[in-house]
């Protein structure tokens, strides 16, 4: 009985645990599923406040890379030499930091100077050693008939130009090298009283020589335009090395028509950077005063370079060619050797300077 | 020994010219001389910045390199001052200066420059000091009376400063740190580089 009984009963029981299991399955496989989005329910309501946060770091990040960007600009500006607002009046002075300086230093002390130098004492040196070397282009004979070379208005504006040429010369040279060359004897205040005296002295001589300069130069262009036989004398190094045979050389030689174009270019360069130097009142600004000055300080020391062999040439050089300058006469053998073309030409012609020079010409020389 | 330096904190300068009124107080500098300006860039645009300048009394100075006559020293402290009487207005120290410091008085005609005149960091120069030719010449020697530059003293936002270059950076670094960042001033890993 009891079986029996406990037969549909146990029957009933097991069937109500295996649907009970299978319901707990599918529960916790639902839930599983379901219960994860939940999330969503706790944050579907904040999500745009999370969003607008994001937002706004964004924002000030972006406001602080501006502003930084700005920063580097501004700097990069300030470097750069960027023009910029001050109520201060005067020259650029709403420039706050301008580098051309540094250039313009590094430029001076370096080319302009070191080898502005060495070059003007190579040349001293290599004038010395080609006098000692080679010697004095002597005057073997003299005629005792001279020739009128130089009229008076000539020479005195040679000699002008030469002195003040020289004086300028000095008085510049000191400028640039004094620091270095004269400071160490003289001592810092000795030197300065010379260079308070100096740079005045070279400001205020600038206008006569400029005046000098063209006055001699534009008479003389004529002269020294080159000529074939030019090439000839510079070929045969103007007779200096072998001085067995004279080149060939008009009125002037190539040598001279040489200096004579360097002093004409370089005159020009020296003259104008000058002028923006000497007044500084128009207003040119640093730039232009820098490269002013490196033109200058180029064309004055090679200007100088040159000169010294041209000193050298017209006196120790060659015998019988500075009295030309002084008196104006030089012997006709000194004429015949060293400027053949032209004595040809006043022995069939005749000598225009001649007559501009007025009574006394063709005199025999004293000395 | 200390290294006197300036630095202007471009952050905070206002452009208000405070500095070069008290300057020009202080020295009593001739008409036309400024010894110190305020300079403005992009002004009146989004990122304008200020910035006071003067003499930066430059290590390698370019004046003291250039000048002819040699009339450049720097001090124990490291102030660049020159010697007026050695000056012979050249106006080379002028063209050198990335800061446009030298200043020129016009004296005569052509534009003949007269001696030149720059900010001293109020230290006078080669006279005795608080002399009256030193006075009359360089203006007040604040240095010597241990008193640092008026500039920086009057600056009203603290956007100039002057002294010790240690005592200067410690200042400005403190800040940055608070601002956040990294030094935001052009050449400062050049002035301080012990950062």
């Amino acid at each position: 009985m009891t079986v029996e009984r406990t037969q549909p009963g146990t029957e009933g029981r097991k069937q109500r645990k295996l649907r009970r299991a299978l319901w707990t399955v599918a529960l916790v496989l639902g839930l599983s599923m379901v219960l994860p989005l939940t999330g969503m329910l706790l944050t579907s309501d904040t999500t745009g406040q999370a969003l607008a946060q994001q937002q706004q770091a964004q924002e000030e990040a972006a406001a602080v890379a501006k502003e930084e960007q700005q920063r580097r600009d501004f700097w990069r500006a300030a470097r750069e030499g960027t023009a910029g607002y001050t109520a201060v009046s005067g020259q650029e002075t709403n420039v706050l930091i301008q580098s051309e300086g540094e250039v313009w230093r590094a430029v001076r002390e370096g080319p302009i100077m070191r080898y502005g130098g060495i070059g003007l004492l190579a040349v001293l040196g290599a004038i010395i050693l080609f006098h000692l070397i080679a010697g004095t282009v002597k005057l073997e004979q003299r005629s005792g008939r001279t020739i009128t070379r130089w009229t008076l208005f000539e020479r005195v504006i040679h000699w002008y130009t030469a002195i003040l040429f020289i004086i300028l010369g000095i008085t510049g040279l000191s400028l640039l090298f004094g620091r270095t060359v004269m400071m160490p004897w003289m001592g810092k205040e000795a030197f300065a009283a010379f260079a308070n005296v100096a740079k005045p002295v070279h400001d205020w001589l600038a206008v006569p020589f400029a005046v000098g300069l063209v006055l001699m130069m534009v008479p003389w262009i004529k002269e020294s335009l080159p000529k074939a036989y030019d090439f000839a004398w510079l070929k045969m190094g103007g007779g200096y090395f072998d001085r067995s045979k004279h080149p060939p050389a008009g009125f002037v030689n190539a040598g001279e028509k040489i200096w004579y174009w360097l002093l004409f270019f370089g005159g020009i360069v020296l003259l104008v950077s000058g002028f923006f130097l000497l007044f500084p009142n128009f207003g040119w600004e640093r730039g232009t005063m820098q490269l002013a000055h490196i033109a200058h300080a180029v064309s004055g020391v090679a200007l100088i370079a040159f000169s010294l062999g041209h000193m050298y040439l017209g006196t120790l050089g060659n015998q019988g060619t500075l009295e030309g300058m002084i008196s104006g006469e030089v012997d006709e053998l000194w004429a015949k050797a060293h400027h053949n073309l032209w004595y040809e030409e006043v022995m069939k012609h005749g000598n225009p300077k001649e007559a501009s020079r007025g009574a006394g010409a063709g005199q025999p020389l004293t000395t | 020994m200390a290294k006197m330096k300036f630095l202007c904190d471009s952050e905070r300068c206002i452009e208000c010219n405070g500095c070069v009124t008290a300057c020009k107080n202080e020295h009593e500098v001739p008409w036309g001389v400024n010894r110190r300006r305020v300079v403005t860039l992009d002004d009146g645009a989004p990122g304008e910045s200020s910035i006071s300048v003067a003499c930066m009394h430059c290590s390698d100075a370019p004046c003291a390199a250039v000048c002819p006559v040699d009339c450049f020293y720097t001090t124990d402290d490291g102030i660049v001052l020159h010697d007026k009487d050695l000056c012979i207005g050249c106006g080379y120290c002028f063209y050198a200066c990335p800061f446009g410091a030298p200043q020129y008085p016009q004296k005569e005609a052509f534009g003949i420059r007269g001696k030149m005149d720059k900010c001293t960091f109020c230290a006078g120069g080669p006279e005795s000091d608080n002399s009256e030719t030193e006075y009359e010449k360089y203006g007040r020697n604040r240095i010597a009376e241990g008193k640092l530059p008026l500039c920086a003293e009057m600056c009203a936002t603290k956007a100039l400063l002057a002294g010790d270059g240690d005592m200067v950076a410690d200042i400005y670094r403190e800040r940055v740190l608070k601002r956040g960042g990294r030094p935001q001033t052009w050449g400062w890993e050049t002035a301080y580089k012990q950062a």
